[in-house]
């Protein structure tokens, strides 16, 4: 089988193939263009009389229950990231599968972490064919220098649930690991010594695969309370010893950034949404968990006490800084898919206003509205934009692939995205002509603020219009990225091989854009 | 020079390094020119890289030579400066190889614009300077002094040369601090005709050190047939020096400032310093009195604890109220605390206006003498007070329409 197959140019000018590992695939035609048809994706009808009446549904071994799930040649096998640099048990899954003598599987993991760079292995020696999902670090390297056999896929974390639920990728085998388990399969991560707070990420996979397979290291009677997995989707409960490094599954404390450069970028932002209008009584945002976002989010915070405002929801990932808004009452609600330090997992665990949600209510494309539409701002990053205000988040601007879309393309959606980044890091400017590659249009990102300027969309004029005599630096993205050039130099680009190595789907399942082999 | 010459490697790698390079030169009879670059940037600057390291080696006339350079994303100002100290120090050129100065650091500084903050950068630390000015200091210092380790001072040099013609610091004024004299005289060769907009003394302790600098910036400036304005700092930091403040604040027209630098004189008198500062307030007094009495500003020393936010306040608190009109930084941090700190209070800045508008009225009035109620102004007075606006209003404390608007406010109460 070719990896790709009927290169075309897609709505937004880039190359990509119409069929990718032997799947038909719809090239881009522009935002909200693409309606899709047709019913949802199912998995099988069972029967209650084949599971064990007692509830009790553990095996021995992760391999036994992949042999009992009909585990074959090319499959698809699921795993989360809640437990990500933890994660202790996507490459069991593998190692089993190895055992069995089973190749070309499809991996497919809500996101990869520098955690999984033994699962190389198993793409070395054909266990796996390809990977569908995120590729970090030393996955990034190997799939750009060409050298996993299937074509890779990247997806957003909305992307991901869509495409599962219109049946663009079937699952097997889905593995969840969970901190809390009873044996009939109802699990919850806000329990046990690998507590992660939240599954949201896992959802889809359970709704959707084949086969179900949960492995805890904190085994306990029926029933598990809560139930942020529901036992009636399982089929199989393993327990085990590990199922991840506390310590790396969630960082004891998130921090904010002492480097004053980002600090300076975090005001600027900050002051961006108050000087506009953003901030106000009753506003929702969201803001990651890297040093500059938690900065911006402790601003707001000072914004919103100072103005005797409270937010009404912010969607998580959740830190201690979030937590601290809530209890400090300049926020109502937390709406979280994901618990990035040890006082946001003791938040969702105690705090009925900090409500753990799937991706699915906040992200899916192809559902009946989503949450991203209605937040006033998100704050999110970028390894480049281009003077189309055009964004990429997966490839350096050498070409490799180092990180995973996550929920970036679904926040895009928001009423105002601001990137707040440096304008050039280490010599490496980050405004190009043309990004590397393509992960978000410049129609759905308004602002880029800099340590050096902040650049609005021109078609935002009502933004441009609110704070043109804020006395906040306003430059044009042009004059941004002649400044950076001037200081380091107009960089050359890089030399890519014709070859593919990668497809990125955008929002609702078509491709926009495709990543070339590096030439090593 | 001599085959097989070979330097031990110039400038910075390793690790937490970055915006960078090191450069390792080794000079060969036959062979060419060959570069060995390891770069971060190296898909992107690789190829300009090689030919500035190419360009380099040719100006200074090197045809057989191999070049190792290890690069964290150097600046082209930075590898010129790295490269030029690794030739110089194997072979003995006169000539320099000068990065652009770019228009923006052509130009000449007040004798009395504010030095509220100066922020320390070290003089072998291409990434503090990079973002510097994005920080709105007064001034930045390029530091040759104690931030400059001995063993790194001759390549400093290049680096703070180069920096001062090619980094925008954002209209920052810009300051080197030399080595002490008479070291630092051989500095002034470096920066002088860089359009240094103020040098700072360091360990002054006589008038002959403010001498012998002066004597050396005339003789390049002739040589160079150079007129740019340069002004002198000097940094008291002694027992003695404190003694003849005032003989050194007044040794020279082109000295703005007066600094104090307390780490070296609390040594100096045999104590340390507290955060209270009991031990200094006799120098810091003095040193204030001097500059006073010179009419030129008075510079209080640095703070030097970072993550002590409230310390710093607190110490920037006492430091306006012995009469200093501001002080060193060494982080950018330390900046808006320190302009906001150093800015008038509410109470100072009603005081200030009542006595700016009195003084309007009796220009209006055509009166010489200036009163308020049953008090007379004096002219210095009045001119501390016209500061005081214009600090209240650069620090965002008073509206630039100030006069205006306090009618608006005060005539509903009139009618």
């Amino acid at each position: 089988m070719k990896k790709y197959d009927k290169l075309v140019k897609n709505a937004a000018g880039r190359i990509v193939p119409e069929i990718i590992n032997g799947n038909q695939s719809i090239p881009y035609k522009g935002i909200g263009k693409h309606i899709p048809s047709g019913r949802k994706h199912a998995p099988n009808i069972v029967s209650s009389i084949n599971y064990p009446a007692d509830g009790n549904k553990t095996v021995a071994s992760i391999r036994k229950a992949l042999e009992r799930s009909g585990i074959k040649n090319g499959m698809t096998i699921s795993t989360h990231h809640h437990l990500r640099n933890g994660d202790l048990v996507a490459e069991e899954v593998f190692k089993a599968a190895k055992e069995l003598g089973i190749k070309d599987l499809v991996w497919f993991p809500s996101a990869s972490f520098p955690c999984h760079a033994p699962i190389l292995e198993y793409l070395e020696d054909g266990t796996i064919n390809r990977i569908e999902g995120s590729m970090n670090g030393p996955l990034g390297k190997f799939t750009s220098e060409g050298n996993m056999k299937g074509m890779a896929v990247l997806r957003s974390h909305g992307g991901r649930y869509q495409s599962v639920q219109d049946g663009e990728v079937h699952i097997d085998i889905a593995v969840i690991a969970a901190p809390t388990s009873d044996p009939f399969g109802n699990a919850n991560a806000v329990h046990g010594p690998s507590a992660c707070g939240i599954l949201g990420y896992a959802l889809a996979d359970y709704q959707y695969a084949d086969k179900v397979v949960v492995v805890t290291d904190n085994l306990i009677d029926f029933p598990c309370i809560p139930m942020q997995i529901e036992g009636n989707y399982v089929d199989f409960v393993i327990e085990v010893e590990k199922i991840g490094i506390p310590e790396k599954i969630v960082s004891g404390t998130t921090k904010v950034t002492k480097s004053p450069d980002r600090l300076l970028i975090a005001d600027l932002t900050a002051r961006f949404c108050e000087e506009a209008g953003i901030l106000g009584d009753k506003c929702c945002f969201q803001f990651g968990a890297g040093g500059t976002s938690l900065a911006i989010g402790l601003y707001f915070h000072e914004i919103l006490k100072k103005n005797a405002w409270k937010a009404r929801f912010a969607f998580g990932g959740s830190t201690q800084y979030m937590v601290k808004m809530l209890e400090e009452g300049t926020l109502e609600y937390i709406l979280d898919a994901q618990a990035f330090d040890l006082e946001a997992v003791r938040s969702v665990r105690e705090n009925h206003n900090h409500q753990d949600v799937s991706i699915f209510h906040a992200y899916n494309y192809h559902s009946k509205g989503n949450y991203t539409t209605m937040m006033d701002v998100v704050i999110l990053g970028a390894t480049e934009v281009d003077l189309n205000f055009n964004g990429n988040v997966v490839t350096h601007s050498d070409g490799y692939l180092l990180h995973g879309i996550g929920g970036w393309q679904n926040c895009l959606f928001s009423k105002c995205t601001i990137l707040p980044i440096p304008l050039f890091r280490d010599r490496i400017p980050v405004i190009k002509d043309q990004v590397t590659t393509l992960c978000g249009p410049g129609e759905l990102i308004d602002v880029i603020v800099t340590e050096r300027g902040i650049a609005i969309n021109p078609l935002r004029q009502d933004l441009i219009e609110r704070v043109k005599n804020s006395g906040l630096p306003l430059k044009t993205i042009a004059e941004l990225k002649d400044e950076a050039e001037k200081i380091c130099g107009k960089p050359e680009k890089p030399e890519l091989d014709d070859e593919l190595v990668a497809a990125i789907k955008w929002v609702d399942g078509t491709v926009i854009d495709s990543v070339k082999k590096v030439k090593s | 020079m001599t085959e097989g010459d070979k330097n031990c490697p110039g400038g910075n790698q390793g690790a937490g390094i970055r915006s960078d390079c090191s450069v390792n030169l080794t000079l060969n009879k036959s062979g060419g020119r060959e570069i060995k670059l390891t770069s971060k940037v190296d898909v992107m600057y690789g190829n300009s890289i090689r030919n500035q390291v190419d360009d380099i080696l040719k100006f200074f006339d090197i045809e057989h030579a191999t070049v190792e350079i290890i690069d964290t994303g150097a600046l082209p100002f930075v590898i010129a400066a790295r490269m030029e100290a690794a030739i110089k120090k194997l072979i003995d050129k006169e000539k320099e190889y000068l990065t652009e100065l770019i228009e923006i650091n052509d130009f000449e500084t007040n004798r009395d614009i504010d030095r509220i903050s100066r922020l320390y950068l070290p003089g072998n630390t291409p990434n503090l300077m990079i973002n510097a000015g994005i920080h709105k200091p007064n001034g930045i210092i390029l530091d040759l002094e104690d931030a400059v380790a001995p063993a790194k001072k001759f390549e400093a040099s290049f680096l703070v040369r180069n920096a001062l013609r090619s980094m925008n610091f954002y209209g920052a004024e810009r300051m080197v601090r030399i080595n002490q004299v008479p070291r630092g005289l051989h500095d002034l060769e470096f920066i002088v005709p860089q359009k240094v907009n103020l040098i700072l003394i360091p360990k002054c302790e006589t008038p002959r050190q403010i001498h012998a600098v002066n004597r050396k910036i005339q003789e390049i400036r002739d040589r160079l047939n150079l007129r740019h304005q340069i002004w002198l700092m000097p940094i008291i930091e002694s027992a003695l020096g404190v003694q003849r403040a005032f003989q050194i604040a007044s040794s020279a027209d082109n000295i703005v400032a007066l600094a104090i630098g307390l780490e070296d004189y609390t040594a100096d008198i045999g104590t340390s310093r507290t955060p209270e500062g009991k031990e200094s307030f006799y120098a810091r007094s003095r040193v204030v009195n001097a500059a006073r009495a010179t009419g030129i500003q008075p510079i209080d020393s640095v703070f030097s604890d970072v993550n002590d936010e409230e310390g710093l306040i607190q110490n920037v608190r006492v430091s306006k109220s012995l009469g200093f009109e501001g002080m060193g930084c060494i982080h950018p941090r330390q900046i808006k605390i320190i302009h906001d700190s150093f800015a008038p209070d509410d109470q100072e800045i009603d005081k200030a206006k009542k006595i700016v508008k009195a003084f309007s009225k009796a220009k209006e009035e055509g009166l010489g003498v200036v009163s308020l109620g049953t008090k007379m102004i004096d002219p210095p007075v009045v001119k501390r007070a016209l500061r005081t606006i214009k600090l209240a209003i650069k620090s965002g404390r008073l509206n630039q329409e100030w006069e205006n608007e306090d009618d608006q406010e005060k005539n509903p109460v009139i009618q």
